[in-house]
């Protein structure tokens, strides 16, 4: 049997989802549109958020929504560094952030910590199944 | 309304989404939106107050039981008579650790979140109206002990400091990344407990941080037996008085 998805521990990926729902159903009130077809993450493996738990969380807040039936998407991103002594540019595991060149750790994260809400899709009744 | 600055209130006005630059193509609209706006917005707005105050704001994070409460008692006897001190405290229950900063001589607000593993900016904001920041010099948060929650939540801070005691390992910044990329500070604690505990070496835990591309400081700490304890008085009276004088 499939368990259903469920929470055992309090955690802070269900704050996430209650903010992602937040902003998206105010993307989708400016536009008077009543349902949401996708929304679209991106979380980088130094961001402090597990998505895996996101999408066990994010069916809880959706719930009763416009977005219950949304499709979430999570785009996986890379850490990557530029060093500032060489300059090179190195994709790093998220806890060794070190110049692939000349590994020191004197580097800049350019990627890996992003949280962001990149995309929602929006759709009108018709392509929502719903009679009006 | 917030009695403090007079704003329209409440908490829920600071999450509502602010200005976002959205580029509609067909149905996709791009948001590129941070998924905490709400609340690095609000965490904006605390910071607002504690700059007005010249208050400095540091957070304390680390695991549960690292020696956050008894570095705090230490400090606020170490800075008596010379710098005014308040303690926001956060646990899931009790008003223990607030108990703890009272008896030590220090104002006190305690936050019980309940299930919560982490303190937000609504939450601080809340505890804001229960503190006078006028005669404050420095206010600590000691957040919910988790490694983990608290580093993905501004909360207005002007620092954030993480202990790692002598207990734990030398290998947590390596564990938990993403704690100790966010600390301006790290604390290692129970340095009187380094010798019973026998294979923790503080250089190791320093690399490891430096690993993550951290230039933190490093101290080493007894809040018991008060070695260490200048260094960090040193560094927080420094802070204190960059936020004075801002």
């Amino acid at each position: 049997m499939r368990s259903q998805p469920h929470l055992t521990k309090p955690m802070h990926e269900l704050a996430i989802c209650q903010s992602v729902l937040r902003q998206v159903l105010a993307v989708a009130a400016e536009r008077n549109a009543w349902h949401v077809g996708r929304i679209t993450l991106q979380i980088g493996p130094l961001a402090g958020v597990e998505p895996s738990l996101v999408r066990q969380a994010f069916p809880l807040v959706a719930a009763g929504t416009p977005c219950e039936h949304a499709i979430l998407e999570i785009e996986p991103l890379l850490v990557q560094v530029r060093c500032q002594l060489c300059a090179a540019t190195s994709e790093v595991p998220p806890n060794r952030l070190l110049c692939g060149d000349c590994a020191t750790w004197r580097v800049d994260l350019i990627s890996g910590d992003e949280l962001l809400l990149a995309r929602v899709e929006l759709l009108d009744a018709a392509e929502a199944g719903v009679n009006v | 309304m917030c009695d403090i600055c007079g704003c329209a209130g409440g908490t829920d006005h600071f999450r509502v989404a602010g200005s976002v630059v959205q580029a509609e193509t067909g149905k996709q609209i791009e948001v590129m939106q941070a998924l905490l706006h709400g609340n690095d917005h609000q965490a904006a707005h605390n910071r607002a107050h504690f700059l007005a105050a010249g208050v400095e704001v540091v957070n304390l994070m680390s695991s549960p039981g690292a020696g956050k409460t008894s570095l705090l008692e230490a400090t606020i006897r170490a800075l008596h008579g010379r710098l005014t001190v308040a303690v926001i405290e956060g646990d899931l229950e009790t008003e223990n650790d607030a108990n703890r900063i009272r008896a030590a001589g220090a104002q006190a607000v305690q936050i019980t979140t309940g299930s919560a593993c982490h303190l937000d900016a609504n939450m601080i904001h809340a505890a804001l109206h229960r503190i006078d920041l006028r005669p404050i010099d420095v206010l600590f948060i000691e957040n919910v002990g988790n490694l983990v929650c608290p580093a993905c939540f501004d909360l207005g801070q002007h620092r954030n400091v993480v202990l790692l005691s002598v207990t734990e390992g030398d290998d947590k910044p390596e564990k938990y990344p993403v704690m100790f990329r966010a600390a301006d500070l790290m604390v290692v604690t129970k340095l009187d407990l380094l010798d019973a505990v026998g294979d923790f070496d503080p250089g190791k835990a320093k690399r490891h941080l430096r690993h993550l591309a951290s230039v933190a400081p490093v101290l080493e700490v007894s809040a018991r037996s008060g070695r260490g304890m200048d260094d960090w008085i040193d560094w927080l009276l420094r802070h204190a008085a960059v936020s004075a004088h801002a």
